[in-house]
């Protein structure tokens, strides 16, 4: 379960979250849906730990610990996961050399034994057949020349190898196109199980059409302003932010 | 009025002592050895207002001139190699040096791969040898320091030529064990024979602890259609103040990489003297450096575009740690006649913490006017947002750091194509993210 508890956040001086409240259960998928610049790009950074924040109130529990004192990869080892919005190229690392550092890297924080070769080919293979990713793309520098929706699958991918308990999508919908869309939420909806949750942030319901959320949240100036069932989304859909614009202005 | 007197430093005193009492012992031409030592001593040892030598000033960081090393005993040499670790794993023709001196006893002369002659240098001095009239085959290296210095002091080295593909990479191994502080002069001279094609390793090291002073030079003409692979590594001990310098000719569609490793040396100076001697060459020079504490790694690159139409690429990256000071220096030189010159050179520096140094400068002179040139000079840290998305993924701080240097200089290594030297070098990457504090 992940509590955030009255989070302040600012970044240069700059208030961006502002006594954020917000739960979500285990095997919950929460969707957070807000105008742009309302701060839901930086909840999923504070979340995985990005340093350029300054967190000035508040807590963030994941199961119980307290994930703000941790450095970003003992929050990924606790079971954080963040895909990104825009996934970074790293250029001279190869895909498979980063996944099999990165699953290596948190068996080791959690005092598993390494994973070998053929077991770790093994799980690649498979969940990469699942998100139709062909095999030479593995091969190439991580995420360098992929098209956008290579991308974000690559991001799934990782999300399907690494088997977080916290999966936050950041606008896993930019930049896809239809069949993209598809497979992407297909490897969203695999992952769901009663012990995993996710925080799905998107401007649009049509994501949500697809992966299909329990709870959606309304964001407006830093803040969670409204909470509802799925139907919250199609209502936002036809009237637009408009509303909670005019509670930010008051 | 009064007599200038210009000053000497011990090391220069020293060095100049040193020509005296080894000039008789010294094997070949003494008159050529006479003429370049009086062209180094008339300037001494290069310092800061030399514009060639700005950011590596010998005078100050060469003390003392350490005394030439004595030719070692059949065992010595034989334990000394037996240590030598480096491109240890890779299958190749041995020709190893032990203190500067050829190991005769170490090569089968009479089975060496096809294609291959091995000319001891210091006989071939004594004797007067046919191919020494190809040595120095760059006039304008003769006006260089290092390069007189080793001019002056050469004691041995080999002379190779090669006369078709040849597929066993050719090792030049240098290892210098000695206990106290010990100056080397080795010459190597490779001559391939229009169309051959050959991979000349070298690696060069030494014991910790001793500030030995090794002055290489290895020369390789290549002739018309060549196919030359050069990989150097220098592993040298902690101490020690090594000077190299690589100079090649190439004829007509001659094709070079040459790509040189630097972890080792308390200073090192690398100096590429590249001539395109005919046109439609094309060279791929690259250099990967890694240095932590205080050493000092300095690579300079000459490449003159002698005739037209060739292509030179030069890709130079440098790892930074501690304190320690990097420096490249770059210069393409492009004629009046060498049109549709293709020129591309580019140096990358990353500074690992605070309190490191790099110095770029890449230098164009071009007088032709159909040419494209271009150079590049980068000096940064590593990338935050990179680091964070890594670690996002549950890297930790220092092996996401080391991922990312790996990818970094590996951009400049995976020009070698051959294999298990490909995997020696980043094993030796590997190895010094590992050691780092």
């Amino acid at each position: 379960m992940l509590e955030i508890k009255n989070l302040v956040v600012q970044i240069e001086d700059k208030r961006i979250l502002n006594g954020l409240d917000l739960t979500v259960n285990n095997g919950e998928v929460a969707a957070i849906m807000g105008p742009n610049g309302s701060g839901k790009s930086t909840l999923s950074y504070v979340i995985a730990g990005k340093e350029d924040y300054e967190v000035l109130d508040g807590e963030i529990l994941l199961d119980g610990q307290n994930l703000l004192e941790m450095e970003p990869d003992q929050r990924a080892a606790a079971g954080v996961f963040l895909a990104f919005q825009y996934p970074l190229e790293i250029p001279g690392v190869a895909s498979m050399t980063f996944l099999k550092a990165a699953m290596n890297a948190q068996r080791k924080a959690r005092g598993d034994a390494e994973l070998t070769m053929p077991d770790f080919i093994k799980r690649v293979n498979a969940a990469a057949t699942q998100l139709e990713i062909p095999k030479d793309m593995l091969k190439r520098a991580l995420n360098v020349g992929f098209s956008g929706g290579e991308k974000k699958r690559m991001e799934i991918l990782q999300m399907a190898l690494l088997q977080p308990t916290f999966c936050i999508l950041d606008e896993t919908d930019s930049g896809l196109d239809i069949d993209a869309l598809r497979i992407v939420s297909e490897g969203v909806n695999a992952l769901r199980s009663p012990d995993r949750s996710f925080l799905v942030i998107t401007h649009y319901q049509r994501l949500l059409n697809h992966i299909v959320p329990d709870t959606v949240h309304v964001m407006s100036a830093g803040r969670i302003v409204k909470s509802g069932g799925k139907e919250l989304a199609l209502e936002l859909e036809a009237n637009g932010y408009a509303d909670y614009r005019e509670s930010e202005a008051a | 009025m009064a007599e200038v007197t210009l000053m000497k430093t011990p090391a220069e005193t020293g060095l100049a002592q040193a020509f005296e009492g080894a000039k008789a012992l010294l094997p070949g031409n003494a008159e050529s050895r006479a003429q370049a030592f009086e062209q180094f001593n008339l300037r001494g040892l290069p310092h800061r207002r030399v514009e060639e030598f700005k950011y590596t000033d010998l005078r100050s960081l060469m003390r003392e001139a350490a005394p030439f090393a004595a030719k070692p005993s059949g065992e010595e040499a034989r334990a000394a190699l037996a240590n030598a670790k480096a491109l240890a794993g890779v299958s190749a023709l041995q020709v190893p040096f032990v203190n500067g001196h050829f190991v005769r006893d170490a090569v089968r002369f009479e089975s060496l791969p096809e294609g291959v002659e091995v000319v001891p240098l210091a006989e071939a001095l004594a004797s007067g040898h046919d191919w020494l009239a190809h040595l120095s085959p760059i006039p304008w290296a003769s006006d260089n320091p290092v390069y007189q210095l080793n001019t002056s002091f050469m004691a041995d080295g080999v002379m190779l030529r090669i006369t078709g593909p040849v597929e066993t990479p050719v090792h030049l191994r240098f290892v210098t064990s000695s206990a106290s502080a010990v100056a080397t002069a080795t010459r190597v001279l490779v001559l391939v024979e229009d169309g051959a094609s050959v991979t000349l390793l070298e690696s060069h090291e030494s014991s910790n602890g001793a500030g030995h002073q090794p002055n290489d030079v290895v020369e390789i003409i290549a002739g018309d259609e060549t196919d030359v692979r050069h990989i150097r590594m220098n592993v040298e001990g902690d101490q020690a103040l090594a000077l190299s310098t690589l100079a090649v000719k190439m004829g007509t569609e001659a094709r070079l990489t040459s790509v040189n490793l630097v972890a080792g040396a308390a200073v090192s100076r690398h100096q590429v003297f590249g001539l395109f001697n005919g046109e439609n060459a094309k060279a791929q020079i690259n250099g990967a450096t890694m240095i932590k504490g205080r050493q000092h790694a300095d690579s300079t690159l000459v490449v003159e575009h002698g005739a037209p139409h060739c292509e030179s690429r030069e890709l130079f990256k440098t790892v930074i740690d501690d304190e320690a000071t990097g420096v490249f220096q770059g210069k393409i030189i492009v004629p009046h006649h060498a049109q549709k010159t293709d020129g591309r050179m580019m140096s990358a520096a990353i500074l690992l913490a605070e309190g490191g140094a790099m110095n770029n400068k890449p230098e164009l002179e071009i007088f032709a006017d159909d040419v494209q040139c271009a150079h590049g000079a980068t000096c940064g840290q590593l990338d935050e947002d990179l680091l964070f998305y890594l670690m996002a993924r549950g890297l930790p701080k220092k092996e996401a750091e080391s991922l990312l240097v790996q990818a970094f200089l590996g951009e400049a290594v995976e020009f070698v194509d051959n294999e298990p030297v490909r995997e020696a070098l980043v094993a030796a990457i590997e190895e010094w993210l590992r050691t780092r504090s």
